[in-house]
């Protein structure tokens, strides 16, 4: 039984593993209709920084401006949310939460007909900014809903306004440190979300605001199938580091009984 | 030693109505002294937190409702700026900081400076027991010593009125009952004006000076432990303070006449149907010859500090009755039962 399960998570594991591996060591392959034994090399990898450099540094950018809109918004929203929490919170919640239903693309039409006469805004990369920020806000603020359901954030929040504790305070000192693992998870399911939309971004960008994604499918469409896949390769690179960091102040800060004496 | 200036609190006309449209509390006018512990007791969903969130500030009450501490209108006043104490149920103490950090949390927002805060935390654990625990987290706490903690960080800022909500229900009973000892001790001592929900009986008379016990968001009855119970005013509150054998029949010349004899009544009352209420302890077990009520045990159970019996065939239905632990009977026997007259105490008939 055992022996039987492990093959099937291998399989599956295989199966979704296999195809992005062969796909970065085809980033480094010198010719890949020739196969690996045209050689191995880092002219593709070498090349696509030549060419994309900046629409990766554009993705960290505004996947690191998403995040700070969504804490800056999502965190106080959440709390507010959930410390009302009766039907006009529940029908904000929904609303907040129904871009996950929508298709990026009816979002993105929706932003184009609304802002794209503001010429400086749409020729901008916040305007790409924006179109993040409404596709990931729902993650931060149901991350942290979530665990204000779990700490009874609403008799805590009491407590500390009888202690004489204004709204800010109570945030500042009780709501905030206590949310702190829904929080981290929120931001790292929002970096990952906004480092690799797709959908949304190729409706809103420009020739001059291209991110990362796009810039794959660029070229994909345009270039050789090595440097499509070098690009693949170098935004693995890039991206994993950074999701297990998140990943270790999370378990850090996230771990309980970790009091600060 | 603590200082604490308790306030007069009056409820005026306090209703309160939920936007659901839920009537939780009909209008109520309640007075509480200055320095004493008012205890608000009934059955779940009776009101008595709804009551305790009005005086705290987390409930507003119907627009006609007024809440005063020492005559001074605090109806429209914040919470946060009541300087008033809460103990919950859940403790509510700050995951994120330590014993010492919850206790000073009140005094670090009032910007009491860190010497002082040192010196009134060395008062408040000595005074709570917890001393020792200064620098511990939170879940590295047993449930009572939680309990000391949110009671300690209360009492810390010096609250016009400390207010607690069921703050020994979370805890077993063993630990539960040293508790409310030392709780007792506590608030004589800070002589501080004190609201204090619960829906257990014990605790209520042991704590408090007086009771209000509540029923559907009214007030029952008001009055000191002893008249709740001796002189209820009603049926309900008979029956939800300890426990009472409740007797339905005629009355005739001062006598009430059951199946097996009869009990005397203090005024010579003639009724088509009386209710009296008699406490299990004021029933005597006498011999059947020369007593007005016999009946036949039904059944003993010794708890150590007395027996607890039931009585058949002597009203329609069985009496229970608490006899000293020495009383020697068995089932089956005929026992007489001798009630003095002032114990047994007329009620409303039910309306």
């Amino acid at each position: 039984m055992f022996a039987a399960q492990l093959a099937f998570t291998l399989l599956v594991a295989a199966f979704l593993i296999v195809p992005a591996l062969l796909s970065m060591l085809a980033g480094v392959t010198a010719n890949y209709f020739r196969g690996i034994s045209s050689g191995l090399t880092l002219d593709w990898v070498l090349q696509v920084w030549e060419l994309y450099a900046d629409t990766i540094f554009r993705s960290f950018e505004i996947a690191f401006a998403t995040l700070a809109c969504t804490l800056a918004i999502g965190v106080p929203a959440a709390y507010g949310l959930y410390v009302r929490g009766d039907r006009l919170a529940r029908l904000i919640e929904e609303i907040i939460t129904l871009p996950l239903a929508i298709p990026g693309l009816a979002i993105a039409l929706a932003l184009l007909l609304t802002y794209g006469g503001f010429g400086d805004f749409r020729r901008s990369w916040s305007f790409i900014l924006v179109g993040h920020v409404v596709f990931t806000l729902p993650f931060m603020v149901r991350s942290v809903m979530a665990v204000l359901g779990q700490i009874d954030v609403r008799t805590l929040d009491e407590s500390a306004a009888s202690l004489g504790a204004s709204p800010w305070r109570r945030f500042r000192d009780v709501i905030v440190p206590n949310a702190a693992p829904g929080i981290l998870a929120g931001s790292l399911m929002v970096v990952t979300l906004s480092l690799g939309e797709f959908n949304l971004t190729w409706m809103l960008h420009t020739p001059l605001t291209k991110t990362l994604p796009v810039g794959l499918a660029d070229s994909y469409a345009s270039m050789r199938l090595e440097v499509a896949s070098a690009y693949t390769l170098v935004f693995f690179v890039m991206i994993i580091p950074l999701l297990v960091a998140m990943q270790l102040i999370g378990r850090r800060n996230g771990r309980p009984g970790t009091a600060r004496a | 030693m603590t200082g604490s200036e308790g306030v007069a609190v009056r409820l005026e006309a306090c209703a309160k109505t939920f936007p659901d449209g839920t009537h939780a509390l009909e209008p109520m006018t309640l007075d509480i002294a200055r320095g004493e512990t008012m205890v608000f007791l009934g059955p779940s969903g009776c009101g008595k937190t709804t009551t305790l969130r009005i005086i705290a500030g987390l409930e507003r009450p119907d627009p006609d409702g007024r809440v005063l501490f020492n005559g001074e209108d605090v109806t429209h006043i914040p919470i946060e700026r009541r300087n008033v104490g809460m103990v919950f149920q859940s403790y509510a103490l700050f995951p994120n900081m330590s014993v010492a950090e919850n206790i000073c949390y009140g005094l670090k927002i009032r910007g009491v400076s860190r010497a002082d805060r040192a010196s009134r935390l060395a008062e408040l654990v000595a005074l709570t027991g917890i001393a020792g625990l200064e620098h511990r987290a939170i879940d590295q706490l047993s449930g009572g010593q939680r309990q000391r903690v949110a009671l300690a960080r209360a009492v810390a800022i010096r609250p016009r009125v400390l207010l607690l909500d069921e703050p020994l229900t979370a805890l077993d009973a063993s630990l539960r009952e040293r508790l409310r000892g030392d709780l007792n001790q506590l608030l004589r001592s800070l002589g501080i004006t004190a609201v204090y929900v619960t829906h257990d009986q014990a605790e209520a008379m042991a704590l408090g000076d007086r009771i209000v016990v509540m029923r559907h968001g009214a007030i029952a009855q008001i009055g000191a432990p002893r008249d709740i119970y001796f002189t209820p005013a009603d049926r309900f509150v008979a029956e939800f303070i300890g426990a009472a054998n409740i007797i339905e029949a005629a009355a005739k010349d001062g006598f009430i006449a059951l199946p097996g004899g009869r009990i005397g009544l203090t005024d010579a009352k003639t009724a088509a149907t009386v209710v009296v209420m008699i406490r299990p302890e004021t029933i005597k077990i006498v011999a059947p010859g020369d007593a007005r009520l016999r009946g036949k045990v039904e059944t003993v159970s010794f708890v150590g500090d007395r027996v607890r019996l039931t009585v058949t065939e002597a009203a329609e239905r069985p009496l229970a009755i608490d006899a000293a632990n020495s009383t020697q009977v068995r089932v089956g026997d005929r026992v007489g039962l001798s009630i003095d007259q002032a114990a047994v105490r007329l009620l409303e008939p039910r309306r």
